[in-house]
């Protein structure tokens, strides 16, 4: 069976594909983390549903470019106003973004079944990216990813220090005359061009935790924030080649869940035994105190 | 027995009014984000016990998923405390996997009987006319309604109950810790009782537009009132409108009611947040204008006041060179000056502007008002 499996080249296609995109989404993930804009991916994952949607009504076909242009636009839209609400008005952020994700899924919704009376076939794919569905990858969407990948790749190596600073101390970055707004944008734009690939292999639902997760799980085991992105990067494609892999294996299930199962499980395995933060050790040390006490 | 049609209503208006009510304690705790957590994490909780009970019309069932939100809500504060994340990713963290889990769950053991992926981010509200409570022979209408409607009395006698307790934990914790008030155990069932409507709001709106229900109503009664009984009310009335009018939308265009429901909560929030007769962005920007006109008033009325009676008056007050020594441009000087001559603070005197009783009265006051003392220097 699995030898089979490996055999097959559609199977290589598709964890090639999850694995870079859990890569990237694991690296630039590490800034939302960091940044405590964990949610945003959220946001930008639902907010992007009216997008693709419109999309798919105006041009009528499945075409993956249109669907996930349309899909970044409205997650475009979505971040700016999960981020403008709570600057002009009195609405706390996280109000702000509970609103915009539920209100652009809400519309997403409606657009979805309005393309549901149209009688042509072709919307019957347009459920895949609400849990995703990494088997109906083709060789140029995984093509597509691996251009995106590359992009990330090289803007956080050419403005590495840009970055390291907007993580840590954007107030800093911007006394030092850092275009600040310019930067936050960007990562911005490379977060909705991610959310947006990912969506057909993982889904609206959950996509925002490949962001997440691996970061999570990279802060536990190391201090320096290039350490960090690699391990991210890693943990998330590990993530996505081993999700795949058991989306295949089994049949029937959708791919995202089983991603984010393993992304998440990687994320609470080195919450627990990562050497200096873990807490298993933390217990431990806790437990040897208590029991040294009488003694010393 | 009413029309479907009506029924539905009254499902969706009652489901409306009980979220709105948690909903609005959970947006002034800033706690929105939980609420999201909780929707979706409701989902392990539902299919686990459905695994166990094999039953869809199991009351074990509700009682899971409410355990499931209060799990959720627990987990997040046991990740918090042990500080090694924060609370976004926390957050970002447990609901993700709780409901990857309910997912692979459900597309493994349960198979496609009632529990089908499309209800759980849609809800069925379609439906709820046939599912009906019957007592003894006799059809009591639509279980949906039973349902919420019971809820809705429960927050309602919950708010009555501790109103004091809810608005001081609302919106000042600290001191509700320092009166000794403690408020953990009222947390925790009002969490529960917040679950339990999600759960129940679930069967109507699935998943994210549950969200959609408690966050927007309350959100939009935020920006239209002050006071914690007017917005909890105008949450209510709200919510009921963002039901009604979601249903006609949904009508009139044959699309899903849930999705109508939360586009709607987002047109209603949309004019609030523009037009609202405070907190609204017209009314800020009005004000933000007038309080600029009238800073540069008090500023031309202090200018004028401290040269009265000096020497260099006549030069220092004379129209000409009034934009010289305000360094402000001509056209936004006269633009100041005629404000003020219409308040009647100024008068004109040939080429020099002098200060009325009243205008003096405001320069004196925005000096203490501003203590604007150094500009006198």
């Amino acid at each position: 069976m699995v030898p089979e499996l490996f055999r097959d080249p559609t199977f290589w296609t598709v964890a090639l594909g999850s694995s870079l995109l859990g890569g990237v989404a694991g690296a630039l993930g590490v800034f939302a983390v960091l940044r405590r804009e964990s949610l945003i991916g959220d946001v930008m994952s639902h907010a992007a549903l009216p997008g693709l949607v419109l999309a798919f009504l105006i041009t009528g076909s499945r075409e993956l470019p249109p669907l996930l242009l349309g899909a970044a636009l409205s997650a475009g839209i979505g971040a700016l106003l999960a981020v403008q609400i709570p600057r002009r008005s009195r609405i706390k952020p996280d109000a702000a973004l509970g609103l915009v994700l539920s209100v652009f899924f809400g519309m997403g919704i409606v657009g979805l079944t309005v393309a549901q009376q149209r009688p042509t076939a072709a919307q019957a794919g347009l459920d895949r990216f609400l849990f995703g569905q990494a088997a109906t990858m083709l060789r140029r969407d995984v093509a597509a990813i691996a251009l995106i990948a590359l992009l990330v790749l090289t803007l956080l190596i050419l403005l590495w220090k840009e970055w390291k600073l907007l993580a840590f101390d954007p107030v800093f970055a911007k006394a030092c005359g850092l275009p600040v707004g310019a930067l936050e944008l960007l990562l911005a734009a490379l977060m909705v061009l991610t959310v947006a690939i990912g969506l057909p292999a993982v889904g609206v639902v959950l996509v925002s935790a490949l962001l997440v997760a691996p970061a999570a799980a990279a802060r536990q085991w190391t201090d320096r924030l290039e350490r960090m992105v690699v391990l991210a990067g890693g943990f998330g494609a590990l993530s996505g080649g081993l999700g795949t892999l058991m989306s295949a294996e089994i049949g029937r299930l959708p791919t995202g869940p089983l991603i984010v199962l393993w992304a998440c499980g990687i994320a609470l395995l080195s919450l627990l035994i990562a050497p200096r933060r873990g807490l298993l050790r933390r217990w431990y040390l806790h437990r040897r105190k208590s029991h040294a006490r009488p003694a010393g | 027995m009413l029309a479907p049609q009506v029924e539905i209503m009254l499902v969706a208006a009652l489901a409306g009014a009980a979220c709105a009510l948690p909903g609005a304690f959970l947006l002034l705790r800033r706690m929105v984000l939980i609420g999201d957590a909780i929707s979706h994490s409701i989902l392990l909780g539902i299919v686990a016990a459905f695994l166990i009970v094999r039953d869809l019309r199991s009351p074990l069932l509700l009682l899971g998923a409410a355990g499931a939100g209060v799990l959720t809500v627990g987990l997040v504060d046991v990740l918090l405390r042990s500080g090694r994340v924060k609370e976004d990713t926390a957050i970002g963290l447990v609901f993700p996997a709780m409901f990857s889990l309910g997912v692979v769950l459900i597309a493994r053991g349960v198979g496609s009987i009632h529990l089908d992926l499309d209800a759980v981010l849609l809800g069925e509200l379609a439906f709820a006319p046939f599912d009906r409570l019957t007592w003894g022979g006799w059809d009591l209408g639509p279980r949906g309604a039973w349902v919420m409607g019971t809820l809705l009395v429960l927050h309602i006698l919950f708010i009555l109950a501790f109103y004091k307790e809810l608005q001081l934990t609302a919106f000042d914790p600290d001191l509700a810790q320092v009166f000794g008030f403690r408020p953990a155990g009222l947390h925790y069932a009002w969490m529960a009782l917040t679950s339990l409507t999600v759960v129940a709001a679930f069967d109507v709106a699935g998943v994210v537009l549950v969200v959609a229900m408690l966050v927007a109503p309350s959100a939009t009664a935020y920006l239209l009132t002050d006071r914690l009984g007017r917005m909890l009310l105008g949450s209510v009335g709200l919510g009921v409108a963002m039901a009604m009018g979601g249903y006609g939308l949904a009508h009139a265009f044959d699309v899903s009611i849930a999705g109508a429901m939360a586009t709607t909560g987002g047109l209603l929030f949309a004019l609030a947040w523009i037009g609202g007769p405070r907190h609204g962005w017209i009314a800020r920007r009005r004000l933000a204008a007038q309080r600029r006109w009238r800073l540069a008033q008090q500023l031309l009325a202090v200018h004028l006041l401290s040269h009265e009676g000096t020497p260099a008056e006549a030069e220092e007050c004379a129209l000409a060179h009034l934009p010289t020594h305000l360094r402000w441009k001509p056209g936004f000087t006269a633009a100041v000056i005629q404000r003020a001559e219409e308040a009647g603070w100024v008068i004109r005197e040939g080429e020099c502007l002098r200060l009325t009783e009243a205008g003096r009265q405001a320069a004196r006051e925005a000096l203490v008002e501003g203590e604007w003392v150094f500009l006198l220097r």
